[in-house]
């Protein structure tokens, strides 16, 4: 979240899509009803009317997997109606940049394609530089190759007509949603979105948001309480767990992974440190280097020196231009290239997409540790269904790990806050908290590279020093996430002493003097304590539950990011009820501001050169309308998902994202416009079951809830199948076949596309074969498709083909 | 004070500044009154089924303080489960998916004893030892001694079709969580609802809350009603008709099964009233 929780009850239009709050972020609720109670409205677009769109104003649905079609049309609404907000996004997004003339839009493809290697070449997409290598810029946002204009241009085939003929929405509910969610660009309102896998997990899952935050840029959104484009995760330490690394592109604090032609640390830090000529453009991650030479002093402490480029050549480098995601392990697993497998806290059998080729694919691995509370279908995934014991040579070790509140430490919800957890009660029986596990792991491995080992040099020099009398110290761990200063130093007037806390990454240096395990946390654990276990109950001058002294956010404790876009040039605020930080002629007050730098324009109202643009992680200072890092191009483009129901996009000549990924074994089968698989298909969570179920299906009070995996239908669709209401169905795709109970249901309703009718059913992915004991109570996730978003790799479980026949 | 205080901060804080208002007027005006009549105030459930996403948490929370087993169940072609109240069911959240004014609605009703100011049930019984009203808190509670009750009488003489027949005959049904109550602590329930759908305090309070609720729904939903609020302790705010959302959400008006012991009871109750409150 680029926002917070609390800040929802800010919001003058809330809307969910992409997500089922109600659903599956309860708490979430109680902002919403206390926005909604300030007079708020709540709209709900989802494909099936959800608990969330029971309490909403407006419902709308769409067609799975035509979210941008939607929002496209959102944008060519906001333009006819001359909605955008011009001050703002004339000074502070990239609105008024000119692109080269390299960059255009046709046949389905932006500019740079290559169809055999399915990629882009993104120079095509550069802007235009003047002399002193700054982007040409238009200010007036009249020059045809303003960035606006080529949005406007770009979605002006969005029309109400063409999109509802795509969504299946149909057009009045279109125009209700715009209308409402449109008005918060008036200065002074605020509207949200509140979004989670509804959007991320499609094969134009990145651009999906993209298109959410250029409405959002459009309306001045961003920075403003109750605004922002707000990613609401599905467990409570999601975004700690991607703050710190467990993705394979990013290393702790969104440094990149090494490539293998990144051959010297000076040639990464070269790399990967954006450069720009702007001398108004605070270019935030300039400061690269420190944040990553401070990182490898984390990992390897005293062993890490200047001479040895700190360490940096003993960490593995990824291949240029391979993926290493989720798809792609599993991908190489399942080609026998891999041996050996952690499976932490997590349960591919059942949560992977194309789950069935997770399953053939453990087959081949030497042996695997399953890490987990209880045993699960993926640590007994040998005697599985369709499975032959005698046959699987796969050697299961099994890590019984504690629960998450029988350990002490951090958890980082989704706004960002990183909030301390005390420990309840002990762990149980032999199972253990995951910092032991992971700390008598690393002292072993230490035991056996002393003696010998290939390449032993990262794990004999790994520094690993986080015990207190002989047990895992979480505090230890914590304090190196924020880091040390190694040596006695002056940084910025100030002097430090060796060993103490790093008061704030604003200290850190590229010379291997500091340490911080991520940069982002440098601030949450200093001399002045631990921030995290914070809980202090008052609120900041602007009263808007902010609250700063409860629990700790990153960055340096910031609540809503971005917030210097919440202010006029003079620095004062655009809503004055809900105002987030404020120019009080000598300082900003309210929330930590976005670097505390003076307003763009002065008290005279001249320039003030002393400034910087507010967008300050961006190269250029300015938020992206224009997104020409994005593998799949710099505007979004409705694409249909790798499994539609169209034999054409109606929108372009290309029917799926040129750069989707595609995997090739015998076990990737997608059927598109297959009579076999005629109706769309979606997944979901339902409020009673968490994740996989592994701690809820044994659990009888949740059981008697929701006992049974069940496929959801419309009335239409149960008549022409002839299915009857709670009876058991097969659901098929051309991977797998689940059985299910049928709910046929009004809050489904078949999509009218033009002269097509479509229909489409859903389906939860919380059961496995394991509980309940019957056995016949699968994953959803053995029908979703072999594909993903070609940014994050995310797989399409959102939008694929199937049939639900009677058994 | 100390449960007013609970109240204040677990649900109150959802509400807007007037209600606020509304209490600090209220709490400064009970505080004046004298301590045995704030005594003999009793306690209410506002349920604000406005609010209510059907999350089914007090569903869950009270099987789990009440150490209820689970029943066996089977997804029956909608969510709402299990499919009735039982002996070790006192709660369950109604689904009902209506068309009102061309458009689809998800209604959502979390059902429980209502415990009526004048309990049929109790009156039925005629055995304090079997069924009584705690006057301090207004909880109509059964006891084991319920199995020496005709339990089809007891059923039928409750105007919302709530109590529930154990194997060995014994009723059971929602007590309020009594034994929280009385430790000032919030039933379990309203403890854990997050969307302020459950709300519980003295009864003038939640009359007074359940009234501005009525008053600010009234202009999205015209049709909005609190149900039987002079009659129970659990008041219901819907924002459509009651039928709409459960056939027993409003009392049933039949007197068929009132029986001849019953009628008998009800009219001399008044009496027995004024005994008690001089005793």
């Amino acid at each position: 979240m680029t926002n917070h929780w609390i800040d929802i009850r800010n919001s003058d239009c809330i809307l969910i899509m992409g997500s089922n709050a109600a659903e599956n972020h309860p708490i979430s609720f109680k902002y919403v009803s206390q926005a909604m109670e300030n007079g708020a409205k709540l709209i709900s677009v989802d494909p099936r009317f959800t608990r969330t769109s029971s309490r909403a104003d407006i419902y709308a649905a769409l067609r799975s997997g035509t979210d941008i079609a939607f929002l496209g049309g959102m944008i060519k609404y906001i333009f006819d109606n001359d909605l955008y907000n011009k001050e703002y996004v004339a000074g502070y997004t990239n609105a008024p940049f000119l692109v080269n003339k390299d960059f255009k839009f046709e046949d389905g493809v932006f500019s740079g394609y290559d169809a055999k290697t399915r990629k882009y070449d993104k120079s095509k997409w550069a802007f235009q530089m003047d002399e002193k290598g700054v982007p040409k810029m238009d200010r007036s946002l009249k020059d045809s190759r303003c960035v606006i204009n080529l949005l406007k241009d770009h979605f002006s085939r969005y029309d109400t007509k063409m999109v509802s003929q795509i969504t299946g929405t149909p057009e009045k509910d279109l125009l209700e949603v715009y209308k409402t969610y449109t008005a918060t660009g008036a200065t002074g309102k605020a509207g949200t979105i509140m979004y989670a896998m509804g959007w991320t997990q499609h094969t134009v899952g990145t651009q999906n948001i993209r298109a959410m935050a250029i409405i959002q840029q459009l309306l001045g959104n961003m920075g403003v309480a109750g605004g922002g484009v707000n990613a609401l995760r599905g467990e409570s330490n999601v975004q700690g767990s991607t703050d710190h690394c467990l993705l394979w592109h990013i290393w702790p604090g969104y440094l990149k992974t090494p490539r293998a032609s990144n051959d010297s640390l000076a040639a990464y830090n070269e790399k990967w440190t954006p450069k720009t000529s702007d001398p108004l453009s605070a270019n935030w991650w300039g400061n690269y280097p420190k944040y990553s030479v401070s990182l490898l002093k984390s990992f390897f402490g005293e062993k890490a020196a200047k001479e040895n480029e700190f360490g940096y050549n003993w960490l593995p480098r990824v291949d240029d231009g391979r993926a290493y995601s989720w798809l792609d392990l599993f991908d190489a697993m399942y080609k026998d290239e891999i041996k050996g497998f952690f499976a932490w806290g997590q349960n591919p059998a059942c949560s992977g997409s194309n789950a069935g080729k997770n399953r053939e694919a453990m087959k081949k691995l030497d042996w695997m540790v399953n890490v987990n509370l209880f045993d699960n279908e993926t640590g007994s995934f040998w005697k599985g269904p369709g499975m032959n014991p005698a046959e699987i040579k796969t050697e299961v070790f099994m890590l019984p790990a504690c629960v998450s509140v029988e350990k002490e430490g951090s958890i980082t919800n989704s706004g960002r806050w990183m909030q301390w957890r005390y420990q309840g009660p002990k762990p149980k029986g032999n199972s253990k908290a995951d910092g032991d596990i992971i700390t008598e792991l690393g002292n072993k491995l230490k035991d056996i590279y002393k003696a010998d080992g290939k390449f032993p040099e990262p794990i004999r020099n790994l520094k690993w020093d986080y015990v207190t009398d002989g047990v895992y110290d979480p505090h230890k761990v914590a304090k190196e996430i924020n880091g040390y200063f190694l040596k006695d130093v002056t940084v910025k007037g100030k002097d430090f002493k060796k060993g103490t806390l790093v008061p704030s990454f604003a200290y850190l240096l590229d010379d291997g003097s500091t340490s911080s395990g991520n940069w982002l946390y440098c601030h949450s654990y200093t001399e002045k304590g631990n921030m995290s276990a914070r809980r202090g109950q008052k609120d900041a001058p602007n009263n808007i539950g902010l609250y700063p002294e409860f629990a700790w956010c990153w960055p340096v404790n910031r609540r809503i990011i971005y917030n210097r876009a919440s202010v006029d040039p003079k620095g004062q605020p655009w809503d004055k009820d809900h105002w987030v930080i404020r120019w009080n002629g000598e300082k900003w007050e309210g929330d930590v501001p976005d670097g505390g730098w003076p307003p763009m324009v002065g008290a005279d109202g001249k320039p003030n050169p002393k400034t910087k643009h507010p967008f300050i992680m961006r190269k250029h200072g300015h938020a992206q309308i224009f997104g020409p890092g994005r593998a799949d191009g710099p505007f979004p483009e409705h694409y249909e998902p790798l499994e539609c129901p169209l034999e054409k996009n109606y929108m372009n000549p290309m029917r799926v994202n040129p750069v989707a990924p595609i995997y090739d074994t015998d076990a990737d089968a997608y059927a598109s416009c297959d009579p076999k698989f005629p109706y769309v298909a979606t997944t979901y969570r339902v409020v009673e079951h968490w994740q996989t179920g592994l701690m809820t299906r044994p659990q009888e009070w949740l059981m008697e809830l929701q006992p049974q995996m069940f496929v959801e239908m419309s009335e239409e669709l149960a008549k022409l199948k002839g299915i009857k209401n709670g009876e058991r169905v097969n659901v098929s795709s051309a991977r797998g076949k689940v059985e299910c109970s049928a709910v046929v249901t009004k809050r489904f309703k078949p999509f009218k596309m033009g002269d097509i009718t479509v229909h489409q059913v859903g389906l939860p992915w919380h059961y496995g074969w394991r509980w309940p004991e019957s056995g016949k109570e699968e994953s959803a996730n053995l029908l979703t498709p072999p594909t993903g978003d070609p940014n994050t790799r995310i797989p399409e479980t959102k939008a694929f083909m199937v049939n639900v026949a009677k058994k | 004070m100390k449960e007013v205080k609970e109240v204040r901060s677990e649900k109150w804080e959802v509400r807007n500044g007037e209600v606020e208002k509304l209490l600090t007027i209220h709490f400064s005006l009970s505080s004046l009154l004298a301590p045995e009549r704030r005594l003999n105030m009793s306690k209410s459930f506002f349920v604000d089924t406005t609010l209510c996403t059907a999350c089914r948490g007090c569903q869950v929370a009270c099987k789990q303080w009440h150490d209820l087993p689970a029943e066996k169940t089977v997804n029956r072609g909608t969510y709402e489960n299990p499919p009735d109240l039982s002996f070790n069911t006192y709660k369950i959240v109604r689904m009902r998916e209506e068309v009102i004014d061309g458009k689809l609605k998800w209604l959502f009703f979390p059902e429980q004893c209502r415990h009526c100011i004048e309990p049929p049930c109790r009156d039925t019984a005629g055995d304090p030892k079997a069924i009584y009203k705690d006057e301090a808190t207004g909880a109509v509670i059964f006891t084991e001694k319920t199995r020496e009750l005709a339990a089809e009488d007891i059923i039928q003489s409750c105007p919302y079709n709530i109590p529930r027949k154990g194997p060995d005959g014994a009723l059971a049904k929602c007590d309020m969580c009594l034994d929280r109550v009385q430790a000032g602590l919030l039933p379990a329930c309203v403890k854990t609802c997050p969307t302020g759908t459950m709300n519980f305090g003295d009864r003038n309070q939640m009359l007074d809350l359940a009234k501005s609720r009525l008053a600010s729904v009234k202009t999205k939903f015209p049709q909005a009603q609190l149900i039987d609020a002079e009659d129970v302790e659990v008041i219901c705010l819907v924002a459509y008709a009651p039928a709409k959302y459960h056939e027993n959400a409003v009392a049933s008006n039949s007197v068929e099964h009132m029986t001849r012991q019953l009628a008998l009871r009800k009219m001399f109750r008044p009496l027995a009233n004024i005994a008690s409150a001089i005793g």
